[in-house]
């Protein structure tokens, strides 16, 4: 994992509020492979979104970047001018989103809001130019007659064809790291696998490093090289995607692996994580999982348990891995 | 798109003839004779008796009513019972200076109404936002006849740098435009405030929009943000309501006008109503109704024209 495209250091986001600053992500470090996908898995409120608005820097008011370095291979984007900063949005680094529905103009021509992007990084390209490269991008989403598509309105299609021509918006300018926050979650389920074939497809064609935001595991298990597992605003267990499913250390992971229904399985439950996130503003001393942590001792409610390296590459934050956990577990 | 069009326009006549008959009802009830109106004060009752038969007002309401919608639709308004002058004669007279004041009085509030909203919006909670609100309630607070009043005494008589009564010749003279400045200047005045909050609102609405999101994550800078992909979807609610208030607005062309001795519809309807002229009050409502409808029918193709998931419905 030395061959990073992305470096994210200590990065901490945190919303101003009446009672002090609260984080919401908190202290993060993380790379990002190139040429590889990522997962970043976890419950809802457990800070992924707010990560990769965070790279983006676009994580809505009051929330700001408060300390930490998100460095694209030589330059800190948490440094960068507004005006720098935008040079890198669309064209270096760019996002897809989960709501395909709400994520377009309603206003704007399909093709229009495809060569607006493009312009923004090419101000120099003619109009026609620009349409020729919109027509070419529907067709590598493999939209059908993208000749027509391009003078309609985003009303005029469904949800998966939405979300082909927002990647299609996404890839137009060629960037390096494609961000995809919770991409098929608002999708069908046919639809979702079809999304999934075109992104690893397109990954595959292009070498372009992928973040893929989600809380399916199912998702990451088809999708993802490298995992990295998010609870409370921080990382707590991050591997390649063998690791997390073969030998998860963490209790999180583990609860969460226990959660996926499977077929080969003769069970008359699922297991579940009691309880729920916390909210940024209650975080439990020590060990932020512990209130919820079936294997919590008393060193956990005392001391916030760092990353640590158990085998080359995976890393978790727990004090009592690595024990035979599973196995406890599952009885 | 087209057939909405004539749709919306076949609507339009069934609230016409409502605005017709409760015009006519109105006169009804107003407890003056027009007989003894026409016929002066000095008349003896066989004179006022010989001219109510004339004006043919001793016939059933319904009967009179029909002939009043007779007339109406082959254009004739009746004639004026003060000075005999044909009722369309005079409107036709009057209705280019109202328009005038409309357009001078909207073409420069709605831009500047819209500009401010904006700002408001997107410096929401600054001290922009708040001197733009302060500015706005303000603004729509003030009644446009003490708006009128207050410009008069100061601009027109303390500093004398503008005339203020009546109307000072063609737009494109420098005398037109003179006299056309401070009536406009108090009926757009007025308008400003109304149009700032409902375009703050709309365009904040807007800002938190997923597709706003996406546009800053394509790289755009925040101008084309805020005017292509904020303000652009916030205009379809802002031109409804916009229009809707264009419509209260011709209420306050009434005052203004009179204030300013503007010789439009406006201040020809307080006349006519003061002096009993059924005929021209009549007529004048008939014009300020048509006014509104045609305002709605505006908005309605506008609106059409801005959301491209109404023209394909």
């Amino acid at each position: 994992m030395t061959d990073a495209l992305l470096r994210i250091e200590d990065l901490r986001t945190v919303f101003r509020s009446s009672s002090g600053d609260i984080a919401v992500v908190d202290g993060v470090t993380l790379d990002v492979p190139r040429g590889k996908t990522l997962g970043i898995v976890g419950e809802s409120g457990c800070g992924k979104s707010m990560l990769s608005l965070s790279i983006m820097r676009l994580v809505p008011q009051p929330g700001r970047i408060a300390q930490g370095r998100v460095m694209l291979e030589e330059r800190d984007l948490a440094a960068l001018s507004s005006a720098e900063m935008r040079a890198v949005r669309g064209s270096e680094i760019a996002m897809i989103f989960q709501e395909p529905m709400t994520s377009l103009n309603p206003v704007h021509s399909i093709g229009d809001q495809i060569t607006e992007a493009m312009r923004a990084h090419d101000p120099k390209a003619s109009d026609a130019e620009l349409q020729e490269r919109a027509i070419e991008a529907l067709r590598r989403v493999r939209i059908p007659s993208p000749e027509r598509r391009f003078a309609e309105y985003p009303h005029q299609l469904s949800g998966g064809m939405r979300q082909r021509v927002m990647i299609a918006m996404a890839l137009s300018c060629k960037p390096r790291l494609l961000i995809a926050d919770e991409p098929t979650t608002a999708l069908d389920v046919t639809v979702q696998a079809q999304i999934l074939d075109l992104l690893r497809e397109l990954q595959q064609e292009t070498g372009m490093s992928v973040i893929l935001i989600t809380h399916d595991l199912g998702v990451v298990a088809e999708m993802v090289d490298e995992v990295a597992v998010m609870y409370a605003g921080r990382v707590v267990e991050r591997g390649t995607a063998k690791d997390i499913f073969e030998d998860p250390q963490h209790p999180y992971t583990i609860g969460l692996l226990g959660s996926i229904p499977r077929i080969e399985e003769d069970r008359e439950r699922l297991l579940s994580i009691d309880g729920s996130v916390p909210p940024p503003f209650a975080f439990p001393k020590g060990c932020r999982f512990n209130p919820r942590c079936p294997f919590a001792i008393r060193a956990c409610t005392e001391t916030d348990p760092p990353l640590r390296e158990l085998s080359p590459g995976h890393r978790a934050a727990c004090i009592r891995a690595p024990v035979e956990l599973a196995v406890d577990i599952a009885a | 798109m087209g057939r909405h069009a004539v749709q919306r326009i076949l609507m339009a006549i069934p609230v016409l003839l409502g605005v017709v008959l409760v015009g006519f009802l109105l006169m009804q009830v107003v407890p003056t004779d027009p007989a003894l109106v026409r016929a002066g004060p000095t008349a003896t009752p066989d004179v006022v008796e010989a001219l109510r038969r004339d004006l043919g007002l001793d016939r059933p309401l319904y009967e009179q009513f029909g002939l009043y919608l007779w007339r109406l639709v082959q254009g004739d308004l009746g004639v004026s019972i003060i000075n005999n002058v044909p009722v369309i004669h005079e409107l036709g007279n009057t209705i280019g200076p109202t328009l005038e004041l409309m357009v001078a009085s909207l073409i420069w509030a709605i831009p500047i109404g819209i500009a401010l909203g904006t700002a408001g919006a997107y410096w929401r909670g600054t001290v922009i936002d708040r001197l733009i609100t302060g500015f706005g309630v303000a603004g729509g607070s003030i009644p446009v006849f003490f708006l009128g009043l207050a410009l008069i005494w100061y601009v027109g008589f303390q500093l004398q740098l503008l005339p203020f009564t009546g109307r000072g010749g063609p737009l494109w003279t420098i005398e037109g435009l003179k006299a056309i400045a401070l009536p406009a200047l108090t009926l757009g005045g007025t308008f400003i405030g109304p149009v700032a909050r409902m375009t703050r609102t709309a365009v904040l609405d807007v800002l938190g929009a997923d597709h706003v999101r996406t546009a800053r994550a394509k790289g755009l800078g925040e101008y084309r943000v805020v005017t292509r992909h904020a303000l652009r979807n916030a205009l379809i609610p802002v031109v409804t309501l916009v229009g809707l208030q264009i419509g209260y607005l011709l209420g306050g062309a009434v005052v203004t006008e009179t204030v300013f001795s503007w010789p439009g519809v406006g201040r020809l309807a307080v006349g006519s109503i003061l002096s009993a002229d059924f005929p021209m009050a009549q007529g004048t409502i008939i014009v300020l109704s048509l006014g509104f409808i045609i305002i709605n029918l505006v908005v309605d193709v506008l609106y059409a024209a801005l959301d491209p998931r109404m023209r394909t419905a």
